[in-house]
């Protein structure tokens, strides 16, 4: 299983988060982060959801979301080529002896600090989860007081449109659609 | 025209077509109630309890196909829709339900009788809605009615305000129209597709087709019937796909499934394609996922796209209206006879076909069985509609009665919820009144919801209820006698004197405790004029045949034990085969020792108890 980044334009109504979330835990989907946003069109919003699942398993996650009434369009974006981009704030603690090192890595992170006290700096840094996961790895050290992540969000690259529809899929009987083990397996 | 939201509620349902609801008042609807005086074109019927509204409502959509409606209050009244909506959901039926909702300025404060409806259903519902201004109700309940009947249909709750019942906003109708920029009721399947399919179908030697109830929900029996006949298909159906094709066609195999006919189950083991049209490979009818239909290759109508791939990979997905795929691929496939697959159907019918039901001598015994297939005999002739609860009787009834049409068997299938076939019953009557309308519902499942008995009474219909009463929860008790070592934990039970509660609620109450019996007792309820409860007292511990046990591979079926001469299912005299080859072979059965059903001596035939079974 891999992490899939889907993205959705949802009417901005009132449940409409909790009709999300609720479709992602009734059918067994498990969320790695979800994310939304106004968008440019008035009365929809954007939505990012990291999920971990198998491509079969993807594609019944798209079909599901297309199912709610209020979900406007739904894009796999995990095998197009797209930007994703988290925001993280890391609170660390530092010494007249560490100061220095931990600058020299927002340096190399191409972060920023943005407060500073005796004991701490706090530092926003930007890019992929990834990037920021490592960046929290280099920092524990150091002893990380507050950590606060916002999920990733992206968006395709280049002019191609977004789907619009469901995968009207003819899939392989290949064994990434584990019947019972692929950690979506529906109790229907 | 300035109108009170009450108002407007009754305007849109009469505008729906709406000529019944089911409900039930209480304070924080009953401004809704107070309006009602004024449309005396709509009907409605008190129920006495809101599940029995659901299930009216439910019952009512899947006999008429039009949507059913449920009226509740807050609180109390809006949960006990739960598992009506819950049912109707699993089934895909058409209702919609309006439930009043505290005053919008106290939502949040955990103000009288206040429950988060659209909470609560969320999860259970096709969609609802929370409307909290008079102005948004006519669009709520415009869109309601479009979402529950249109693509896959499904329930719709509408939670409504009592001030925004009170309030008074302009009604246009016109102007309500729904808009759902994100709703797909359908989709279209790429015309590759369909010629992908038509060579799957033209190459296939065993080619069998799995009918569900989509064919019901989009009424193509005629056209599956004639890809059928073209191709030399054999047909079998779900649980919920009975009557979309007559019992009698030649090309109906019968049930598939966990109670479905062994030979059906073999079929599907063997095929080297399965044509699924409208049906969702539910666990009861795959049984073992990884074991299931291993040589044949799948097609796969369904409207809806998330049913794909969901428990059953396919080759080929066709997503759409059965109607339109089905007119669609029938050009493209070739006629096609497939004798030999025929006759090795045929071949194995015979041997699991292994008794008459009508040869049986009677030893004085009243088996459910025999009920139900007296009943069918009976009743063949009349429109009828049999509505039937959850449990062995549900199971018998599927193997015993013969439905001929679409929409004469209504069942809870997907939920399989108890105490749904009286009420449901009492819905079909008013989608139908001309037709009979028998309920056939376990001892155990009909003091669930025994108490619309009166609401039959006060609105003077005519059910015939045939309580299969084998003093336990038979189902239940059957599992404990294969899995867990006969331990009857919680399964015996007893129940009112059913005639004289039938009678208390001055209606007729008749008891039959032989087969000799059933005959008369069927002809006096017919012939009464109101509602009939007939308690049939029938063997207590009998079981259903064949059985694949949960999460068994399909062909793994406990069958039943030979000296016992119940037949194992679904054979008679006026089952025919296509083919002069095909007639079931008759054996003469032996003709004692019916008392005791399973003896244990026949356990080795049975798996051992599962650790964690599903129910
Ligand atoms: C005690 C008990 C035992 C049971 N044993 C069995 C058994 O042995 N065998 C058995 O078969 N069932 C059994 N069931 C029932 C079983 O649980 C399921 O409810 C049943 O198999 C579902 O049948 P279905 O797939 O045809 O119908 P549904 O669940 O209603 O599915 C219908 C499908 O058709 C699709 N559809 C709807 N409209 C259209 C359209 N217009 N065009 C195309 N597609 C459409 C829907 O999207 C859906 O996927 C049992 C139930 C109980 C309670
Ligand atoms: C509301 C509900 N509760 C529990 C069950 C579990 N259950 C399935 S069948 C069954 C026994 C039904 O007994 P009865 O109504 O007497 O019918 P029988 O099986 O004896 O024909 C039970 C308890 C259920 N399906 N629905
Ligand atoms: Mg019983």
């Amino acid at each position: 299983m891999a992490k899939h980044t889907l993205i959705a334009y949802v009417e901005d109504v009132p449940g409409v988060l909790n009709r999300i979330s609720s479709l992602f835990r009734r059918r067994n989907f498990n969320i790695d982060s979800l994310t939304v946003g106004r968008t440019e069109q008035a009365g929809v919003s954007r939505l990012t959801v990291v999920v971990e699942a198998t491509d079969a398993g993807a594609r019944i996650v798209e079909a599901n979301l297309y199912k709610l009434v209020n979900v406007l369009r739904v894009d796999d974006l995990t095998h197009k080529s797209a930007l994703m981009r988290e925001l993280g704030l890391v609170k660390v603690k530092v010494t007249p002896q560490t100061r220095a090192q931990v600058l020299q890595l927002v340096e190399v992170f191409r972060a920023r600090v943005v407060d500073v006290d005796e004991e701490t700096l706090v530092i926003e840094v930007t890019g992929t989860p990834e990037k920021i996961g490592k960046f929290e790895l280099v920092l524990r050290p150091y002893g990380i007081v507050e950590i606060v992540r916002t999920g990733a969000v992206a968006m395709a690259r280049g002019s191609a449109l977004l789907s619009s529809a469901p995968p009207l899929v003819r899939t392989d009987t290949s064994a990434d659609h584990g019947n019972d083990d692929s950690g979506l397996s529906m109790s229907v | 025209m300035k109108l009170t939201g009450a108002e407007i509620i009754w305007e849109c349902l009469q505008k729906e077509g709406v000529d019944v609801v089911f409900g039930y008042p209480g304070g924080a609807i009953l401004p809704t109630y107070d309006a009602m005086t004024k449309y005396p074109k709509i009907h409605h019927v008190l129920v006495r309890h809101e599940q029995g509204a659901t299930h009216m409502a439910d019952g009512y959509a899947r006999a008429s196909g039009k949507v059913g409606v449920a009226i509740a209050t807050s609180g109390p009244g809006a949960t006990n829709m739960v598992t009506g909506i819950a049912t109707a959901m699993m089934d895909s039926s058409p209702i919609v339900c309006i439930t009043g909702q505290v005053g919008s300025k106290a939502i949040g404060t955990d103000a009288f009788q206040e429950t988060d409806v659209t909470g609560v259903t969320l999860p259970i519902t096709k969609h609802n809605y929370l409307v909290t201004k008079p102005g948004e109700i006519a669009r709520a309940i415009r869109e309601a009615f479009y979402i529950a009947k249109s693509g896959r249909p499904g329930p719709v709750l509408v939670d409504i305000t009592k001030d925004a019942q009170q309030m008074t906003a302009e009604f246009d109708w016109e102007g309500a129209a729904p808009r759902l920029p994100g709703y797909r009721p359908s989709y279209h399947a790429p015309m590759s597709e369909y010629a992908r399919a038509a060579d799957l179908i033209n190459s296939a030697k065993r080619p069998l087709i799995l009918a569900g109830q989509g064919i019901l929900k989009s009424g193509t029996t005629a056209e599956v019937l004639a890809l059928a006949k073209k191709a030399g298909i054999p047909i079998t159906t779900t649980l919920l796909g009975i009557g979309v094709i007559p019992a009698s066609s030649p090309l109906n195999l019968g049930m598939m499934g966990m109670h479905g006919e062994a030979w059906v189950n073999q079929a599907i083991q063997q095929a080297d394609l399965l044509i699924a049209l409208g049906m969702r490979f539910d666990d009861r009818v795959t049984g073992n996922l990884k074991t299931y239909a291993l040589n044949a290759k799948k097609i796969h109508v369904d409207i809806d796209p998330t049913e794909i791939n969901k428990n059953v990979p396919v080759d080929v997905a066709l997503i759409g209206d059965l109607r339109e795929v089905l007119a669609l691929v029938e050009p493209q496939v070739k006629k096609a006879t497939h004798s030999d697959w025929w006759t090795s159907i045929n071949a194995q019918r015979g041997d699991a076909a292994v008794r008459d039901i009508q040869a049986l001598p009677d030893s004085g015994h009243l088996y459910a069985a025999h009920v139900i297939n007296d009943l069918w005999r009976l009743t063949q002739k009349r429109d009828t509609i049999v509505v039937t609860d959850v449990g062995q009787h549900q199971m018998w009834e599927a193997q015993y009665y013969r439905h001929e049409k679409p929409r004469s068997l209504i069942t809870s299938g997907g939920l399989g919820t108890m105490g749904f076939a009286l009420p449901a019953a009492i819905g079909a009557k008013f989608a139908c009144p001309d037709k009979d309308v028998w309920v056939v519902v376990g001892d155990g499942g009909f003091q669930m919801t025994s108490c619309e008995l009166a609401t039959a009474e006060q609105e003077g219909i005519k059910v015939n209820v045939a309580i299969i009463n084998n003093s336990f929860l038979g189902m239940v008790r059957q599992w404990q006698e294969f899995f867990y070592d006969k331990r009857y934990a919680a399964t015996p039970m007893t129940g009112p004197d059913f005639v004289k509660l039938a009678e208390a609620y001055r209606l007729k109450g008749l008891r039959c405790n032989t087969r000799a019996d059933v005959k008369s007792t069927v002809e006096k309820t017919l012939a009464a004029k109101g509602t009939v409860v007939i308690d049939f007292v029938v063997e207590k511990e009998d079981s259903v045949f064949p059985m694949v046990p949960a999460g068994a591979d399909l062909d793994k079926m406990i069958r039943r034990p030979k000296q016992d001469v119940m037949l194992e299912s679904g054979s008679d005299k006026d089952w025919e085969m296509p083919s002069a080859s095909a007639a079931p072979v008759k054996k003469s059965a032996p003709a004692r020792g019916r008392g005791k059903t399973l003896p244990t001596t026949k356990k080795a035939t049975r798996p051992a108890p599962r650790k964690s079974p599903r129910r």
